[in-house]
């Protein structure tokens, strides 16, 4: 691209960024909220590719717009009138209009003069000489690190802790979700194209998914982009109204959820009892290591995100079989639960 | 200084200050969950364009680290977010 088009595709870019933003929050609408929001996370995955982000271009299709579009769609589906904080909200919007104004005026300062403060500092700190000491650190050490992908080399290696506790956040909140009860009731069977489809899609998905996990060594992927297109696979099945889904029962789910934290522990304290520092691959060694525990981690990301997908605590499939025929046997004209995809 | 890095990063501070003022306001939940959402998009732009060097030097892959962490994290606390939402919704239906 010539050098004058570039600013031009940026601000345009950009427009469209914050335009989509914009119109995600300014509408009362979930549904359309929701789906510009989707938006935004597509046209944001280019922009940063636009700014040499693969790995996160990556990420962000997949994940910020593909996955937590699915939940986000899937919650608005299930909720025929929207979700207010309170069952006494209209009363008050209703009783302080005149408070509502002015509060909503000084909400929008306050948020002003943050992204004003904000974009003050960042320009003084583009203005000042990049501190470059980082950078140069990671690509003399990459070497080292068992992977040629710089990214990789930073979450599984340089910053292995981050990573660690990474997992075990995505495992806390999906026993906050197995807590808060059963899983969504399933889907109707699809229609033959649908259904032809998914046939085809879902052995797509699954072999991408392990391409980009091994190329996440040496070019943009990984475990992370890796799990979110496994649980994609997933996902598209639910959406099929399948009701084997790939997903393992009872002991086996937990240990498939606990593989990625398990494993990193397990090689960070056997590093440890080797005299070597937690995590601290031996450069012969870190390759492999990083594979290993990157195929634990996607395993455990594809499980973890298909079940927040779901929603809850899964049913086995006899269980789920028995519940939808009841379903359909009670099928009162507000159960719009269960539609055709 | 590029031109590219404080564009991006001036819409970042403009689409944080944009999420953070709908998780502020709006009455649904649900809209609050996405304000949060595109809250986090500006935070992680910020990051991005800090770590953009221009089209010659290769970027700061830490950030792309960072951001890539907040990207799961993010989705993982929408999920728990919503189901959290919906629970509240059936205790409401309850009632």
């Amino acid at each position: 691209m010539s050098p004058v088009s570039l600013p031009l595709f940026d601000a345009l870019l950009l427009f469209s960024i914050v335009g989509l933003a914009w119109a995600s929050l300014a509408t009362t609408d979930e549904r359309r909220s929701v789906i510009l929001f989707i938006a935004f996370g597509l046209v944001l995955a280019v922009a940063w590719g636009r700014l040499l982000a693969p790995d996160v271009a990556l990420a962000e299709a997949a994940i910020g717009a593909g996955l937590s579009g699915a939940l986000l769609l899937g919650a608005v589906h299930r909720q025929p009138r929207p979700l207010s904080p309170g069952s006494t909200n209209d009363s008050r919007n209703q009783g302080a209009t005149g408070m509502g104004v002015v509060l909503r005026w000084v909400v929008t300062l306050l948020c002003t003069a943050l992204a004003g403060t904000l974009a003050w500092a960042l320009l003084h700190a583009f203005s000042s000489v990049p501190h470059d000491m980082l950078p140069r650190a990671i690509s003399g050490n990459l070497a080292a690190s068992g992977v040629s992908n710089p990214v990789t080399a930073v979450l599984l290696n340089f910053r292995a802790y981050d990573t660690l506790l990474e997992l075990a956040v995505l495992l806390t909140a999906v026993l906050g979700i197995f807590a808060l009860g059963q899983a969504n009731p399933g889907y109707q069977p699809a229609g033959p194209v649908f259904d032809s489809l998914v046939r085809w899609l879902v052995p797509v998905l699954i072999l991408t998914s392990g391409y980009l996990l091994w190329v996440g060594a040496h070019a943009p992927g990984g475990a992370f982009q890796a799990g979110a297109i496994l649980a994609a696979a997933g996902v598209v099945l639910r959406l099929a109204g399948r009701t084997r889904i790939g997903l393992p029962e009872g002991f086996m789910l937990r240990i498939v959820m606990a593989a990625g934290v398990g494993l990193f522990l397990l090689v960070g304290l056997t590093l440890l009892l080797l005299g070597r520092p937690f995590l601290g691959y031996p450069p012969a060694w870190a390759g492999s290591l990083i594979l290993l525990i990157e195929t634990a981690a996607m395993l455990s990301i594809a499980a973890t995100l298909l079940l927040a997908f779901l929603g809850g605590r899964p049913e086995s499939p006899a269980h789920a079989a028995r519940t939808e025929s009841a379903n359909t046997t009670a099928s009162n004209s507000g159960n719009e639960e269960q539609t055709r995809c | 200084m590029l031109t590219a890095q404080w564009m991006y990063g001036l819409a970042g501070c403009v689409i944080m200050a944009l999420g953070l003022r709908g998780a502020l306001l709006h009455a649904s939940l649900l809209q609050r969950i996405v304000a949060i959402n595109v809250m986090g998009a500006g935070v992680f732009m910020l990051l991005v364009a800090v770590a953009y060097r221009g089209p010659v030097l290769p970027p700061d892959p830490l950030p792309h680290a960072l951001v890539l962490t907040g990207i799961v994290v993010a989705v993982s606390a929408t999920a728990l977010a919503l189901a959290l939402a919906r629970r509240l919704h059936a205790e409401q239906e309850d009632d």
